[in-house]
């Protein structure tokens, strides 16, 4: 398989008055073609930040200090503005959370959806027209001739994530990058967003980026998935491996503290303390502070990322206590 | 563990009887410009938020109101807890008909927690002022163990006594989440009412405050009414789940019931549609639920999920389904007393017309692991 987009030791440092934030520091990781990658992690553990760093949208205090985007070979880091609106589209698509704050009010949407392949297909004003009523169809928006005319403000938030979609795949670009697009929606809609989003993707062969903090959505739509903390990668794999039986202390306090639907149990067993300072990280393993299985080397050596068999990954260096406590927890009455 | 803070047990219905009842309970909002209907001549445009409710809560359980947003759920929250005027219908708390207003006594005895901490704190005062001005203004402590019932307060949310002199911009979202709680408790409520209590916080810290409400429910004897999107969450934290759809609830049933057996076609479209941790990955075939719910502008006439529901009928379109219990010998009152499982569809406990419904692999799955 090969990689369509290749992260290498992405680092992004962000100046603030208190100090420079290590927002991202040496994330590196793989996305397949046609494959769903999850990238997860809580509030400031660098996953948008990522994502941004891929698209070349870093907030302007943020800025790449090391490391390699390849997107089909090459390097996206030093593209300046013009070129990288060459690759934003064709090659590589952008879907947020909000669709309301990222489409255009006051422009009808068929002609928002037509924009790009006008821009970067070459197509006519009415070749693109034709292409945007054809993408409405495909992403379920009912009677799309006549919503084309339609602003943005008259669609339902589930419609307008729809939109979203049909600008994200209007270009055919090879991968699309999508942050928490479905965390605004109502879970029957989110159902049928990702259904389209997943099924659209794997018709067209076009890989994903999912970044969320919803464990159950990245196991629906991903097929592996990336956990971050702390600006790092700390565990990478199959999704229903990592998520079933976590090799990372970090991976095992989530699943422990989330309800499960399908598994109640008695107590959720919530991760100690806060997450970690970014400008001045803790020594070693950044999430130490907060490990149960923490010990004194933990406190010294900052753990790579090791491959494990199976193609998963880890950066713990105990990882073999994380194992059975899962099952301890489902046998627990 | 606290002598100077007594669990409510304030007169009211005996153990058994709803703490909180509702009957036909509405709440409408004028939509638009009252003045261009006038001028139009025409009816002024109505949203009705919630439409016609019926609800009993009782003493000590925890009920879930759960929906889509627009289904009118915080709305009738808010009713509930008499910030907001009915224009239809009644509420009984404590056996009590409450009257339009209500008494700041009354007031006290129903407590909300919001989902934004940050905004409905004042961010002006201190934790502990904010504390010691509720217990002055609702007079329920003598002055000199005001000192003390604050510092037992926040001990009962979890926080150390150095935060009775931070103000809320100093604290982390859970952290903020736990003082809202310790004001609602500090007027000692006999119902608390959370609303999206955990949506805004992180995972690792979302378990947190569910364990705390938890542990404050069994301690302190509480009736909580937990509203939520999140139906993980509700399945974990209640006894009961009342499933609202466009202002109405469609479905009420013990929580294991409900996600075991779910009766209405919106219920089983709303658990199959739940993400699942262990679920087959990309999901094909038609999604849960189709389509977006209607306006509560433009309620449908007769069943209003008929738009959406995959065995409506022709007679869905005029006649609008009463919220009841199987017919039968099913409905008669059994060990916890009258029928507790009450469905609004026509067809909600004929096992044919459910039979001819979409599978609901979210059920289904529930259904093997539950004895």
């Amino acid at each position: 398989m090969t990689g369509v987009l290749e992260v290498r030791e992405l680092a992004v440092r962000i100046s603030t008055r208190r100090g420079v934030v290590r927002a991202v520091d040496g994330v590196s990781f793989d996305v397949g073609r046609g494959e769903a990658l999850g990238l997860v992690g809580e509030s400031g553990s660098g996953k948008s930040m990522t994502l941004r760093a891929v698209l070349g949208v870093l907030p302007p205090e943020a800025r790449i200090t090391a490391g390699q985007v390849l997107l089909d070979g090459t390097d996206l880091v030093p593209l300046d503005g013009a070129a990288l609106n060459q690759i934003r589209g064709p090659k590589l698509a952008m879907i947020f959370q909000e669709p309301m704050s990222a489409l255009n009010p006051v422009m009808r949407v068929g002609w928002q959806i037509a924009e790009g392949p006008q821009v970067h297909l070459g197509y006519s004003r009415a070749r693109a027209a034709e292409r945007a009523v054809e993408l409405m169809r495909r992403v379920g928006i009912p009677d799309p001739e006549q919503r084309f005319r339609s602003y943005p403000h008259e669609f339902s938030g589930g419609m307008r994530q729809r939109v979203m979609i049909a600008i994200a795949l209007s270009c055919d670009p090879e991968i699309i990058l999508c942050d928490e697009p479905t965390t605004a929606l109502d879970v029957t809609i989110q159902d049928q967003i990702l259904r389209l989003l997943a099924r659209l993707c794997r018709e067209a062969g076009t890989s994903l980026v999912f970044v969320t903090h919803d464990l159950p959505v990245v196991a629906q739509v991903c097929q592996r998935i990336a956990v971050m903390y702390g600006g790092q990668l700390v565990e990478r794999g199959e999704v229903r491996e990592v998520l079933l039986d976590p090799h990372h202390p970090y991976t095992l306090g989530l699943v422990r503290s989330a309800p499960d639907v399908e598994n109640v149990r008695e107590t959720l067993v919530p991760i100690p303390g806060s997450p970690p300072s970014l400008i001045s990280p803790p020594p070693g393993c950044r999430f130490h502070p907060r490990c149960e299985f923490a010990e004194d080397d933990c406190r010294e050596t900052d753990p790579p990322l090791r491959p494990l068999p199976g193609g998963r990954a880890t950066a713990c260096l105990h990882d073999e206590r994380c194992a059975g406590t899962l099952e301890l927890d489902r046998a627990r009455p | 563990m606290t002598a100077s803070l007594p669990a409510a047990a304030p007169p009211g219905p005996a153990p058994g009887e709803p703490i909180l009842a509702a009957r036909g309970l509405a709440v409408s909002f004028p939509a638009g410009s009252q003045l261009a209907a006038r001028l139009r001549g025409g009816e002024p445009r109505v949203l009705r938020a919630v439409d016609g409710v019926d609800l009993e809560i009782e003493r000590g359980e925890s009920l879930a109101l759960v929906g889509e947003s627009g289904s009118g759920k915080s709305t009738l929250a808010l009713a509930l807890a008499g910030l907001n005027r009915p224009h239809a219908g009644e509420i009984t708390f404590a056996g009590r008909a409450m009257p339009r207003r209500r008494s700041r006594a009354d007031q006290r005895r129903i407590q909300l927690v919001f989902q934004d901490p940050y905004s409905s704190l004042n961010p002006r005062l201190t934790v502990g002022g904010m504390l010691r001005e509720l217990l002055r203004v609702h007079r329920l402590v003598p002055r000199e163990q005001v000192a003390q019932v604050t510092a037992e307060l926040l001990a009962k949310v979890g926080l150390d006594e150095e935060a009775l002199t931070a103000y809320p911009r100093q604290f982390s979202g859970g952290q903020r989440q736990r003082v809202a709680i310790a004001r609602a408790l500090a007027l000692q409520p006999d119902l608390l009412i959370a609303d999206e209590p955990v949506s805004a916080l992180d995972v690792s810290v979302q378990a947190t405050i569910l364990n705390l409400l938890a542990g404050l429910q069994r301690e302190l004897h509480l009736t909580l009414v937990l509203i939520s999107h999140n139906l993980a969450v509700v399945r974990h934290l209640c006894d009961r789940v009342a499933v609202m759809y466009l202002g109405r609830i469609v479905e009420v049933a013990p929580t294991e019931q409900l996600f075991s057996d779910p009766r209405h076609p919106y219920t089983r479209g709303l658990l199959a549609a739940i993400p699942k941790l262990t679920a087959a990955a990309a999901p094909d075939g038609p999604p849960a639920v189709a389509g977006d719910p209607p306006s509560p502008l433009r309620i449908p006439a007769g069943c209003r999920f008929r738009t959406r529901c995959p065995i409506a009928q022709p007679r869905c379109e005029s006649e609008d389904p009463a919220l009841a219990a199987p017919p039968g010998p099913a409905a008669a009152p059994g060990p916890d007393g009258p029928a507790r499982h009450l469905a609004a569809c026509h067809f909600a406990f004929t096992a044919d017309a459910m039979a001819a419904g979409p599978p609901p692999d979210g059920a289904a799955g529930a259904d093997g692991r539950h004895p």
